[in-house]
């Protein structure tokens, strides 16, 4: 029962760190965001027992959140056993099981565990021995890679680290000179070969110079491909193989970008990807709007790649630290609400 | 080789014997499994309800065919309603005023500036002059980015590098256009949120300076719900005349489609089909109907049953097998239904669940020339009394067909259990209803 008070205590209690964040997460969503406990009560209000229009409800909710049919009906599921064997005894605790449910899916087994004490990443965490971190994002075309990228350099160059950034996206119209505005904007180099270059050949470039700089994280920027393209999927297997010569273990990251407005294919997205190369972290973009995201928990749950970060905005200042229960929280109201 | 026959009897019998009409209950499963197919594909939740219930109105009560479950017949009717809304959602792109204003919004990364490329290289290719208008001032590049795009179509590019007014710059735009004798002009403009009431004032506000003739929404084919939100809030602003669905070289079924047209109403211009210029189609509603509901395989296996069951014939065979006089001549001409229909193989094989299972299986349609054969080197007379037969005319049988006494003795035991069976299904009344496999059909042994 500690957790369930951990839970509730969490708006009164809340640190001051943790206060700032989420005010910049309310601020950057821009929505009015009454206590999610009121906005769910308001759904539940006057229903006691576990009924069948009351899971519809919740239903409806997630899968207007893109949560989709299957994870929505393994969450309903779970629900309903858990409100019948723990006999629960009033909405309060109801909605949490909810959100325990879906923290589940989100940061795996030990809820209790992984969302009290949930770390949010940290760049510190690569292991790359003396060389570079050198982080790979990939996604398909037009979900927020780049710009993702300009917030990242701008992230870790605030917190002390020497940065610099790779343009192997060649192929869309003025991309290595998207990327480069970006460089100038956050203060980082950003190492190029032009458009039609070979992607692999410019991370080769782009990590040799990072070692002789001394840099302390490599990002490289890719185009935007969509996984069921063969061809451009194993172009990106050999960007990895050749960074690996050149810095050992490297790519030590490699992110997927999705797009929250994506519904179904993210799951396949993240499939897809990971097969080709190894995906070992997400960074879900324009949160900022009216779509939920709700696709990725079908991603965390089945894939088991983590989210590091989300995108809340198009500014250099835009991106945050992902953590689980405000995304949970951002995941069920409004779509209540709409009732 | 004779190991399924038994199987394959029943299955031959349950092909013909038809399922009554489309009821609520025998349809409950599919109508489940159609709902979750467009949910899959991403159609919007409301629509997707509403569009079951839709169906289900409009099939209750119709006649199933012979060779069909009702929950087939369901799918087939789903497709065609379907295909039906697909093709009010479609309209073609007339270019008529000179220079014809062309306007396209959207969400960020839906594929703006690509298709403004590739609209200019197909207004082009009809010998209209067009200028690209670069009207999105704010993200990093996004000029550049029209220009190459420009230049690779060989378009004239208007921009004003430095200015942020983009109201100002599609006004003057048009202007330029107008002065300078172009037929066409697209106006690109950046990408921004529905929830974003500046930028969404913008693109009011560009929509009324240039008074475009045609108005293009861009949304992507892997949008999920947001689709119908983003939709409405931007149809709210510029009431715009048609959409562009990129992306759909992708995997995603794109139900955006459905649910855009259901709620705003407004037609499906072009689909965007790979990152190159030339990448752009007119929308073709079957397609589009037939990717939403991801279910083709069943369409194409109904079409097919539907096509060569003679329903009098197979009426005939129903009542024969109802008096249990069920004969081995009516068996010949079931066999001859089923091979109509094609492979058998193939056939099992387009059944939803059942394709998986039969990866590697061998399923030979040889089995059925050697019953074809047996029971062609019968007289009309032993086809319908098989149990009459002694051993010299099993021999000649045998002879006649190519087989062995004991191959003809097995047909006729298996032929008698299959009469068994048809019997306590007689008494047994509806099983099975409404799955979507046929029951009995690829069962493993
Ligand atoms: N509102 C909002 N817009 C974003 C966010 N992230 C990126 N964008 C915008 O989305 C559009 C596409 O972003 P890019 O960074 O160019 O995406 P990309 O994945 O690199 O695109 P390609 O390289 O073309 O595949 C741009 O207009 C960005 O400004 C976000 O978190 N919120
Ligand atoms: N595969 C594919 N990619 C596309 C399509 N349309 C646009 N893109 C890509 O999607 C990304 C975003 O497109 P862009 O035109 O810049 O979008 P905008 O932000 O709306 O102007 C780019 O990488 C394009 O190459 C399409 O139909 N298929
Ligand atoms: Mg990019
Ligand atoms: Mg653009």
């Amino acid at each position: 029962m500690s957790f369930f008070k951990r839970l509730f205590g969490k708006n009164k209690n809340q640190s001051a760190e943790q206060v700032e964040k989420k005010a910049s997460l309310d601020a950057g969503l821009e929505k009015s965001k009454k206590s999610v406990i009121s906005r769910i009560a308001k759904v539940f209000s006057g229903r006691r027992k576990i009924d069948e229009d009351l899971l519809e409800d919740l239903e409806e909710a997630l899968m207007m959140s893109d949560v989709g049919v299957d994870t929505t009906e393994r969450i309903i599921e779970r629900l309903r056993k858990r409100a019948v064997w723990e006999a629960y005894l009033d909405q309060s605790e109801l909605i949490n099981m909810l959100r325990e449910e879906i923290a589940h899916l989100l940061v795996g087994d030990d809820i209790g565990h992984a969302l009290t004490n949930h770390s949010v990443f940290s760049v510190d965490e690569i292991d790359s021995g003396d060389g570079p971190a050198v982080i790979l994002v990939v996604g398909v075309n037009g979900v927020g890679k780049t710009t993702s990228i300009g917030k990242l350099a701008h992230r870790y160059k605030s917190e002390g680290k020497k940065v610099m950034l790779g343009a192997a996206d060649t192929f869309r119209a003025a991309a290595v000179e998207q990327l480069k505005i970006w460089g100038d904007r956050v203060g980082v180099p950003v190492i190029s070969q032009g458009m039609g270059a070979d992607p692999a050949a410019v991370a080769y470039d782009t990590l040799e110079s990072a070692k002789a700089n001394d840099i302390d994280v490599v990002i490289v920027d890719t185009a935007g491909r969509l996984h069921n393209k063969v061809g451009l999927m194993s172009e990106l297997t050999k960007i990895k193989s050749v960074m690996d010569k050149i810095v050992p273990g490297a790519p030590h990251e490699v992110w997927l970008v999705i797009d929250g407005s994506t519904g179904q294919n993210a799951l396949v997205q993240a499939t897809q990807f990971s097969k080709a190369t190894d995906i070992t972290g997400l960074i879900l973009t324009k949160l900022d709007g009216t779509a939920k995201g709700g696709a990725v928990l079908a991603v965390c749950d089945q894939i088991k790649i983590p989210v590091h970060y989300i995108g809340v905005g198009e500014k250099m200042e835009n991106l945050q630290d992902f953590h689980p229960l405000d995304f949970i929280d951002s995941l069920l109201p409004e779509s209540l609400d709409d009732k | 080789m004779f190991d399924n026959l038994q199987e394959r009897f029943e299955r031959a019998f349950k092909v013909l014997k038809g399922h009554g009409s489309i009821t609520e209950v025998n349809v409950g499963d599919t109508l489940k499994e159609v709902r979750k197919a467009l949910l899959d594909a991403d159609v919007d939740y409301k629509t997707a309800k509403t569009f079951v219930k839709n169906v289900k109105e409009k099939a209750l009560g119709k006649k199933v065919l012979t060779a069909l479950q009702p929950g087939q017949l369901l799918i087939k009717i789903t497709q065609e309603e379907l295909t039906e809304l697909m093709g009010k959602a479609a309209a073609p792109f007339e270019l008529k005023a000179k220079p014809s204003v062309i306007l396209l919004a959207g969400l960020q990364g839906a594929g703006k500036t690509t298709h403004a490329g590739k609209l200019a290289k197909y207004i082009t290719d009809k010998n209209r002059k067009t200028l690209l208008v670069a009207c999105d001032v704010y993200r990093p590049a996004a000029v550049d980015q029209l220009q190459v795009v420009g230049e690779s179509v060989e378009v004239e590019v208007f921009a004003e590098p430095g200015v942020i007014d983009a109201v100002g710059i599609a006004k003057r735009g048009v202007e330029y256009a107008k002065k300078n004798g172009f037929g066409a002009v697209i106006v690109d403009t950046a990408g921004r949120l529905a929830v974003d009431s500046k930028m969404m004032d913008e693109i009011e506000a560009i929509n009324k300076a240039i008074k475009p003739d045609e108005s293009l929404f861009v949304v992507d084919a892997m949008t999920g719900q947001d689709a119908v939100q983003t939709a409405k809030a931007f149809n709210d602003r510029i009431d715009f005349t048609g959409v562009i669905l990129t992306k759909l070289d992708g995997d995603a079924r794109g139900g955006a489609a459905l649910s855009i047209f259901s709620i705003v109403g407004k037609p499906i211009k072009f689909v965007g089909v790979g990152e190159k210029m030339d990448a752009l189609e007119i929308f073709h509603p079957n397609r589009m109907a037939e990717r939403i509901l991801g279910m083709g395989d069943v369409v194409t296996l109904v079409e097919r049953a539907q096509q060569v069951v003679d329903e009098k014939e197979a009426k005939k065979i129903e009542e024969k097998i109802r008096k249990n006089k069920f004969d081995l001549e009516d068996f010949l001409s079931q066999i001859q239904q089923i091979r109509k229909m094609g492979n058998v193989k193939d056939l099992l094989g387009m059944m939803p669940g059942i394709g998986k299972a039969l990866r590697g299986v061998d399923i030979d349609d040889n089995a059925f020339n050697q019953v074809e054969a047996i029971i062609r080197s019968m007289t009309p007379k032993e086809r319908s009394m098989p149990r009459s037969l002694d051993l010299s005319r099993k021999k000649r049988i045998a002879k006649g067909s190519g087989t062995k006494v004991e191959e003809v003795n097995k047909l006729l035991k298996q032929f008698e259990d299959m009469k068994k069976v048809m019997q306590m299904m007689n008494k047994g009344g509806e099983k099975g209803r409404g799955r979507l496999p046929m029951p009995g059909m690829g069962r493993g042994r």
